[in-house]
This record gives structure tokens, C-alpha cells and sequence, in this order.
């Protein structure tokens, strides 16, 4: 009974909440209203998503790294002493032999250097969230821009682009990385970009075209038109907003490809950086411990971080995926 | 149709031609100089250097280099690798591809089988907490740091069950006194393989129209003949017992190549399930009251299998990209390995070899893939 009497009173409560709405934004200023409709457009989502347990994992296991994260410099200046603790240049003495398995005052051991591996397991934290979603931002601003342009436009513009995605998404992406990495110095930062260019041009900016199409074709973007906006007022101001949820979408799963490139080039000692898990890997690699169950933790904990971060990504993705694509909605 | 498959090689040959130009440009401007690398070793004389030099072509400039490339690519000779001096780069490849196909096609086969079967039923079970399970288990695998599974694989099932061989792809003691080598016996197995999913294919096309009891015997017969001509062949041939070492060492990659990438099918089967659960035919058959496991298998996965069919074509393609990982992992000499090993030894024409290699394999399948979709959905029709 009271079930049902929800359900009727349900929609009257939330047209009376929109008038007062209504009212009350036609008294703010307009950045305000504006700030308004998004957070309310994010609270809907918000909501959708939450509906999806698979997505609160994967949300939960990336709110767990980026606490690490955060508290590795925090640890590092009252908590830890640097001689000791310092992921790359420390020396655990108290530790005869090294690498030494967990204990008290390594959580994780240490490795065959003498590091502490916990700490370098936090350290690297901060490098990978940097490195993904860098590579994310630069991945999904080229995918958009190039989508939104070659679906507006279409023509010669567009051929050559979609020409151009279909030669990049026929590169074997990891091979290719790794060539480069071999013959040319490569750091964080250009590695990003250099993932970033890859899979903008290449795949992101195909499906993402795909949906421009789609927009294109609406009312709106007409009586923009007839209301003489510019080409690119009408790209930037109509089109890419509206192709930011997909944007947003394929951003997670550019985070969950650079940091596993990440990874697989630092596992085989190819980039120039300072230290990440795929270093760490390699490094009881070089050393002589990789097939050696006895010492795990020089292995496990690296291993299993860069899987988890990357299959929590990932996991956000798709569960973005069910709300953005109607197709895949339960109702 | 013939207009379109001639119309898409024509613009396959142009992009195979803009890619190469594109790798030979990006691997010379790599900083130094590869060939003082190769050339500076104290044993050469002099006159050896100038020799090598010129044998190469390495004191012509840039683009006389890139045209005689070119034209030495038309003729199929990709040079000299520096590092298996004095092989040609054809001939390392002719070696090492045969022992990359193997072992990725028969991963992703099982791959394919393994992912759609599951699929299907996370489709059907949606909501429920054995999809959550699948999902994310199957999420995890597909995302997993593939050099750490695959060392986990090592650990469990060679170090501590000692059930598989840690690596390599023979056992060196067993070939010690063989009469053919290794390859000789790969690309048998390859051929075998291949004429019999071809038989199998022509058997189930051929009893594709017949009623349900024929159908059966018939399908049942021609399993036992392909078997049968297996057997035929393998056991007189003396080598049976060097194919069963190769297939052994095969066991571990293979299963762990299939774990990793079953859960992408799985997801896009239940991704076009999903869709096409929501068509009016499957109302119609649901209305007609047939047993939802016909309708899952005769209506949804069928009409759903579409997408699933050109992904995993198109993911034979690139076998190579992951092969660099897991060959390595497993010490498997395959193309990825001989790729990753060129690469860091800046064995420039080894790696512009394997990118060739790589990179004609990949727009094949891709044609391959255009093809296949336009003969298995008769909505789509390329003029």
C-alpha cells in the first residue's frame, strides 16, 4: 500500500520542486545557475552509477591508490626516516640480509637493493595517477577535437583523418612503444604524449566521431547555424560539450592502457624514470629473484597494484558505458 | 562485391606504403648512429668496415637508401639483420613466425570458444551476483600485468606442481639426436591443424541442411574420418614423438594467453546479447513458448555473434602486439621475442622486418574481417 501511494505522489512532489526551482534560478546570476544544472546533472549520475556494484569496486580500489598516494609524502616527512625509507636512494641497516622478508618495520621487505618496498609501492602511486591521466587528458582532447571536426566538417578534412585513425589503429600499439622506448630516450612525460597522440588520432577519435555524427544532425546545431555562429563557435560551444560524456568515458580506458604501457616498458628497463611498479618488477628481475617463490614480495605487491589499478579504471568505464550508451540501459 | 575486396586492397597497399615510409623515417631519426654501433667493433679491419659498409649501403644518402629500400622490399628482400649476420631478415622471420602463429592461434581459438560460451550466459543472468562474479574476475584477467600472470603461472603450475617445462619451446635433450629440426616439425603441425579445421568446416557445411538424426551421424562420422587421417599421418611419420614435446612446452603459454584474453570476447558477447535481446524476434520466439536456453542459443547468440565473429578475426591480426610480452615471459623464440631482442640491440632492418611483417599481417586481417561481416550479415552489402 505504501509502495504504491510513492509512486503516485512521486511526480507531483518533483514538479513542484522544479517550479520553485525555476523560480529560484531566474534570481541567481548565471554562473551560477550554470554551476547548479551541473552539479545537479552530476548528482543523476551520480545515482545511475551507483546503481552498478561493479563500478563502486572499481571506485573503491582507485579511491584505496589515491589515499596511498597522498599519504606517501606525508609518511615520508614525520613518520619515515629518509636514510631508511627513501624509495630510491635509502638503506634499510637494520636489515642484514637483503632484500629481507616482511617485518614490523617493512610491512613489505625490503628489496635486493635494501629499499623498502612498501615505500616505493606508495611512491609510485603518485607517478602512475599522474601518468594516466595525463595521458587521458591529452588522449581524449585530440580524440574530441578530431572527432567533432571531422564529423562537422566532413569532406577531404575528414577523410584524411579517418585515413589517418585507420593507420594508427592498424599499429601494433605496444610493439610500437616499445621500439620507440628502445631506440629513443623516453620519460613520463613523453610517453604520455606519445600515447596519448597514438590513441587520439587512432581509435578514440573514430568512436567519438561516430557519436559527432549523431549531434550533428540535431535542431540545435541548425538554428545555431541560422543564427550565424561560426563554424568553430558551433564545434566548441554545441558540439564538443555534448560529446563529453563519451569523452569522459573513454578517458578511463586510456588511463587503464598508458599505465599498463607504463608497466610493460619499465618491466623490460626500456624508459628513463626514477621508479614504478613495472621498475620494481625488473628490478628482482636483474636481480636474480623473479622465479623465486620464496622471496614473493619483491614481486606480488608490484604486480598486483599495476592489475587492480588498471582493472578498476577499466571497471569505471564500463560502468560509465551502461549509462552513456542507451543500448546498454536496463529500462 | 569483387569491386569492393579489389577497391579496399588497393587502399591496403597505399596504407601498407604510407606505414612503411612512416617506420623507415621514424627508425632513422632514432639519435646516433647504428651503423658506427654495428661498424665499430675493434675486431674489423679496415678494409672489412669500408666492405660492410658498402654492402649495406650505409655511405649512400638518406633517400637513395629509402629508395633502394623499397625496391628491395617488392622484390621480398628485407636486407641483412645485423645481429644474425650474416642471415637475411626473410629467413629469420621464415623461422620464427610459424612458432608465433601457433601458439597465438590456437590461444585465441580457445579464447574465442571459452569468452562467447560465457558471454551467452552473463547476458542471461544479468543483475544477478554470478555476472558480478564473472565480470569482474574476468575484468581482472583481461587487465591483469600479463608479464606478472604469466610468472605466477610459472611459479604454480612448473615450480611447485612441476606439472609444465618452466619455458623454451623444446626439450633441448630429447632433439639432441632428431632427424629434422624444429620448424621442420612446426609447420607440419600447422599444416595439420589447418587441413583439418578446413575438413571440419566443409563437413559442417556440407550436413547443414539435413535433418537432426542424419545431421548428427553424419557430423559424428566425419569427425572420426578427420581423426582417423590425423593418425594416419602422424604415427608412420617418426616425429609424433617431437610434435607431442612441442605441444607440452605449448600446454602453459596457451593457458595462460587464453585466461588473459577470453574476458574481452566475453564482455562484447554480452554487450551484443544485451542489444539483441531486445528485438522483436526474440519477443516473438519467447511468445511461441519455446525453452529459453533454444532461444538463448538459436535466437540471441547467433544474431549476437556477428561483432564477436570480426573482433576475434580482427584480434588474430595482432598476435604479434601481445607476443612480445608473453614470448618473452616464457622464452618462446618467436617473432615478438626476436622483435624486442632486435629492438634493443638497435638491429635496425630486424625490426623494420618484423614491423612489415606485423603491420601486412594487420591490414589483411582487417580486410579479412570486412569481408567476413558483409558475407555473414546479409544487411550489410558492399557495392
Amino acid at each position: 500500500m505504501e509502495e504504491k501511494t510513492k509512486v503516485i505522489t512521486k511526480p507531483k512532489v518533483e514538479v513542484i520542486l522544479e517550479e520553485e526551482e525555476r523560480k529560484r534560478l531566474k534570481e541567481m546570476p548565471l554562473w551560477r545557475v550554470r554551476l547548479y544544472l551541473t552539479w545537479r546533472e552530476i548528482r543523476n549520475n551520480w545515482r545511475l552509477f551507483s546503481e552498478n556494484k561493479i563500478g563502486l569496486v572499481g571506485l573503491g580500489i582507485i579511491i584505496f591508490y589515491a589515499i596511498m598516494a597522498i599519504a606517501h609524502p606525508i609518511l615520508m616527512k614525520w613518520v619515515w626516516d629518509p636514510n631508511i625509507y627513501d624509495p630510491i636512494v635509502g638503506y634499510s641497516y637494520d636489515e642484514v640480509l637483503q632484500p629481507a622478508p616482511p617485518s614490523f618495520r617493512h610491512l613489505l621487505g625490503t628489496d635486493p637493493l635494501g629499499r623498502d618496498v612498501l615505500s616505493q609501492l606508495m611512491y609510485s602511486t603518485r607517478s602512475e595517477f599522474a601518468l594516466g591521466i595525463l595521458a587521458a587528458i591529452i588522449t581524449v582532447t585530440i580524440g574530441t577535437t578530431v572527432g567533432a571536426v571531422a564529423a562537422y566538417f566532413g569532406g577531404i578534412i575528414d577523410t584524411l583523418l579517418m585515413r589517418l585513425a585507420d593507420l594508427i589503429i592498424m599499429l601494433p600499439f605496444v610493439t610500437i612503444l616499445i621500439v620507440l622506448s628502445a631506440l629513443f630516450k623516453m620519460n613520463l612525460i613523453i610517453l604520455a604524449i606519445v600515447i596519448g597522440i597514438l590513441s587520439g588520432f587512432g581509435g578514440t577519435g573514430i568512436v567519438i566521431k561516430s557519436q559527432a555524427l549523431t549531434i550533428k544532425v540535431r535542431a540545435y546545431i541548425e538554428a545555431a547555424k541560422v543564427s550565424g555562429g561560426s563554424n568553430w563557435h558551433i564545434i566548441f560551444r554545441h558540439i564538443i560539450p555534448n560529446l563529453m560524456p563519451l569523452s569522459f568515458l573513454y578517458m578511463m580506458f586510456s588511463v587503464t592502457s598508458a599505465i599498463f604501457s607504463e608497466a610493460v616498458l619499465s618491466f623490460f628497463g626500456l624508459l628513463n624514470i626514477r621508479m614504478s611498479w613495472g621498475l620494481m618488477i625488473h628490478t628482482a628481475q636483474t636481480a636474480g629473484y623473479l622465479l623465486n617463490p620464496k622471496t614473493w614480495w619483491l614481486i606480488v605487491p608490484a604486480g598486483l597494484s599495476i592489475t587492480l589499478l588498471c582493472s578498476a579504471f577499466y571497471l569505471v568505464g564500463r560502468a560509465l558505458d551502461e549509462i552513456v550508451n542507451p543500448r546498454l540501459r536496463k529500462r | 562485391m569483387l569491386r569492393y575486396v579489389l577497391r579496399r586492397l588497393g587502399q591496403i597497399v597505399i596504407t601498407l606504403f604510407v606505414f612503411l615510409t612512416l617506420v623507415y623515417f621514424l627508425l632513422e631519426a632514432q639519435p646516433g648512429d647504428y651503423a658506427q654501433t654495428f661498424l665499430s667493433n675493434p675486431k674489423l679491419t679496415k678494409e672489412q668496415r669500408e666492405a660492410l659498409k658498402a654492402q649495406f649501403g650505409l655511405d649512400r644518402p638518406l633517400w637513395e637508401r629509402y629508395l633502394r629500400y623499397m625496391g628491395s622490399l617488392l622484390k621480398g628482400n628485407l636486407g641483412i639483420s645485423f645481429e644474425h649476420y650474416p642471415r637475411s631478415v626473410v629467413s629469420v622471420i621464415a623461422e620464427r613466425a610459424p612458432r608465433t602463429i601457433l601458439l597465438f592461434l590456437t590461444a585465441q581459438i580457445l579464447s574465442f570458444l571459452l569468452g562467447f560460451s560465457a558471454g551467452k550466459v552473463l547476458a542471461w543472468r544479468r543483475g544477478q551476483a554470478f555476472e558480478y562474479v564473472l565480470t569482474i574476475g574476468g575484468v581482472t584477467l583481461y587487465t591483469v600485468f600479463t608479464p606478472w600472470f604469466g610468472l605466477m603461472m610459472i611459479w604454480i603450475f612448473a615450480y611447485i606442481l612441476h606439472l609444465f617445462p618452466v619455458g623454451k619451446f623444446v626439450t633441448p635433450t630429447l632433439w639432441r639426436g632428431a632427424p629434422v629440426d624444429a620448424n621442420y616439425v612446426f609447420i607440419r603441425i600447422l599444416l595439420s591443424a589447418f587441413v583439418a579445421s578446413l575438413a571440419l568446416f566443409l563437413v559442417l557445411l556440407a550436413t547443414r541442411r539435413l535433418n537432426l538424426a542424419l545431421r548428427r551421424g553424419l557430423r559424428g562420422a566425419g569427425v572420426l574420418i578427420i581423426l582417423a587421417g590425423l593418425l594416419a599421418y602422424w604415427l608412420p611419420s617418426g616425429i609424433t614423438r617431437y610434435a607431442l614435446d612441442i605441444l607440452y612446452h605449448l600446454i602453459l603459454p596457451v593457458m595462460t594467453l587464453t585466461l588473459i584474453n577470453f574476458a574481452g570476447m566475453m564482455l562484447l558477447t554480452r554487450n551484443s546479447m544485451l542489444e539483441t535481446m531486445r528485438e522483436d524476434f526474440v519477443m516473438a520466439a519467447r511468445a511461441k513458448g519455446l525453452p529459453e536456453g533454444v532461444i538463448r542459443d538459436k535466437h540471441v547468440a547467433r544474431n549476437a555473434m556477428l561483432p564477436v565473429i570480426t573482433s576475434f578475426i580482427f584480434s588474430i591480426a595482432f598476435v604479434l602486439d601481445g607476443g612480445v610480452i608473453t614470448e618473452t615471459v616464457f622464452s618462446w623464440p618467436g617473432m615478438g621475442l626476436t622483435l624486442l631482442e632486435a629492438a634493443v640491440a638497435q638491429d635496425i632492418p630486424m625490426v623494420m622486418g618484423g614491423l612489415v611483417f606485423t603491420g601486412t599481417l594487420a591490414l589483411l586481417g582487417h580486410l579479412v574481417a570486412d569481408i567476413t561481416y558483409a558475407y555473414l550479415d546479409p544487411r550489410i552489402r558492399y557495392t
